[in-house]
């Protein structure tokens, strides 16, 4: 793996707008991941194309925040889904 | 209680009571629906478009064995159609690559392959079912060269629970993404068999050692989610996540519980898909209300700190052993009826009682 390694979701893991509860989910092996804000912005960058560091800099502009900090909360975000087998980096 | 009730996440949906194997531990119900009384393909899609409005996201395909169904495929669509994450919860006996390459084509998310042992002679002996094993085998590599992602479900008791290791390593060798390590609980047909599956005290303690273990060697590999068994627990389990808060059941003919072991409870009445709207039935119905809230907690419970975290446990379970609904779930330390799941333990024989397999004339 690189150090700048482009997250993508694996089959079975799903982004879906909850009609219902009016916000984004994260659908998963027998769970649905519940995503404010924050979390489905960067799941809606994940792309399979990107890599962290696009993601991050697309993000930090549109947001208007240091690139630094949204990078590190991007990371910290998409381990926590690869540590579960629900992100993968390639 | 005024606040209305958020809306449901999970629905399991038991297609059919019908299996090929006859395991000892299955939660089914003693009494199994017959084919006859089963919803039709219309209802059961009817009952999912229903369950995606009201805001279910999850729909678990159970049974009984869903491939049973000659409609699964259809059925999976449908559900597919109306917005729902799929799940189908299979023993594999059933399911050939036909039917896979048509489930796959249909939109089915994940399978969750339920494991009896890891190998031949065990797990046939536990399923009542002779060859099952190497079907299920073969049935799981069709799955993963499908890219079909995968779950397996070890079931843990007694006869299985010292060979959980041996499990875990049997899924990430078969390519699982999860594993979810599950020790049977006491309803339906295990309870009938509860002193044949029943593990010992050392039994668990050693069982989550191996998992703590597996957890290291797999982190980052494959997710190992571990249910222990709650006899010997301090506290109860959180079941269903609370009454009638996140899941709801559905039985082969349109019953609609708050759990799968709710109809075991006396003077409940439950209502039936083929007779009211979902909606009404979750937000309205009597089975569905009989245990929100705190209105309906005895002590210790009602003035409990962890009242909001387990919902004073399982309903069924306190039916099961304290033959009140109402009561504390009875594995709470807290609870008055304490001494009878300790009973139990004391009781459990040091020799093998033979299993009753689910179906057999008992
Ligand atoms: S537990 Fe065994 S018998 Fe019961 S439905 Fe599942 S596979 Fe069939
Ligand atoms: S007393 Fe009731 S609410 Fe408190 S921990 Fe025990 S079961 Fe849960």
């Amino acid at each position: 793996m690189t150090t700048d390694p482009v997250p993508l979701l694996p089959r079975g893991t799903r982004l879906h707008h909850d009609r219902v509860r009016d916000t984004m989910v994260l659908l998963v092996p027998e769970r649905a991941l519940l995503l404010d804000d924050i979390g489905a912005a960067i799941l809606r960058e994940v792309d399979g194309r990107s890599t962290l560091g696009a993601i991050s800099s697309r993000l930090a502009e549109r947001y208007g925040a240091p690139k630094a900090d949204v990078a590190s909360d991007v990371r910290d975000f998409l381990d926590g889904l690869a540590g579960q087998r629900l992100v993968d980096y390639q | 209680m005024t606040d209305r009730p958020a809306p449901p996440i999970a629905m399991l949906a038991e297609l059919t009571h019908r299996c090929p194997l006859s395991c000892s531990y299955c939660s089914n119900p003693l009494e199994l629906t017959e084919r006859t009384r089963e919803l039709t393909t219309e209802g059961w899609i009817d009952v999912f478009r229903q369950a995606a409005k009201l805001g279910v996201l999850q729909l678990h395909l159970s049974g009984g064995e869903p491939a049973s169904r000659r409609d699964l495929e259809i059925l999976v669509k449908a559900a597919r159609d109306a917005g729902l994450y799929v799940n189908l919860i299979t023993s594999g006996i059933g399911l050939t690559p036909t039917r896979l390459n048509a489930l796959e084509t249909a939109g089915l998310d994940h399978l969750q392959l339920s494991l009896q042992a890891t190998t031949a002679d065990k797990a046939d002996w536990i399923g009542g079912y002779r060859g099952s094993f190497a079907r299920k085998l073969a049935l799981a590599e069709e799955v993963l060269w499908r890219g079909i992602p995968l779950t397996v479900n070890a079931v843990m008791h007694r006869h299985t629970i010292d060979d959980v290791r041996t499990a875990i390593d049997f899924a990430a060798n078969l390519g699982a993404r999860r594993i979810e390590v599950a020790c049977v609980q006491f309803y339906g047909w295990a309870l009938v068999n509860r002193d044949a599956l029943l593990p010992t005290r050392a039994q668990v303690v050693q069982a989550k050692d191996a998992v703590a273990e597996a957890r290291l060697a797999y982190a980052g590999r494959m997710m190992i989610d571990f249910v222990p068994p709650d006899y010997y627990a301090d506290y109860p389990k959180a079941c269903m996540g609370g009454w009638g808060s996140t899941g709801i059941n559905v039985a082969p003919d349109g019953t609609v519980l708050p759990c799968h072991a709710a109809a075991t409870i006396p003077g409940v009445v439950f209502d039936r898909v083929t007779e009211k709207p979902l909606s009404a039935i979750w937000y309205d119905g009597a089975a569905f209300n009989a245990f929100r809230g705190h209105a309906w907690m005895q002590e210790p419970c009602r003035s409990c700190a962890r009242r909001d975290h387990d919902h004073g446990g399982c309903r069924c379970q306190a039916m099961t052993l304290a033959a009140d609904p109402t009561a504390t779930d009875p594995v709470c330390r807290h609870a008055p009826a304490r001494p009878a799941v300790d009973h139990i333990l004391e009781q459990q024989a040091p020799s093998v009682s033979p299993f009753i397999y689910r179906g057999s004339k008992r």
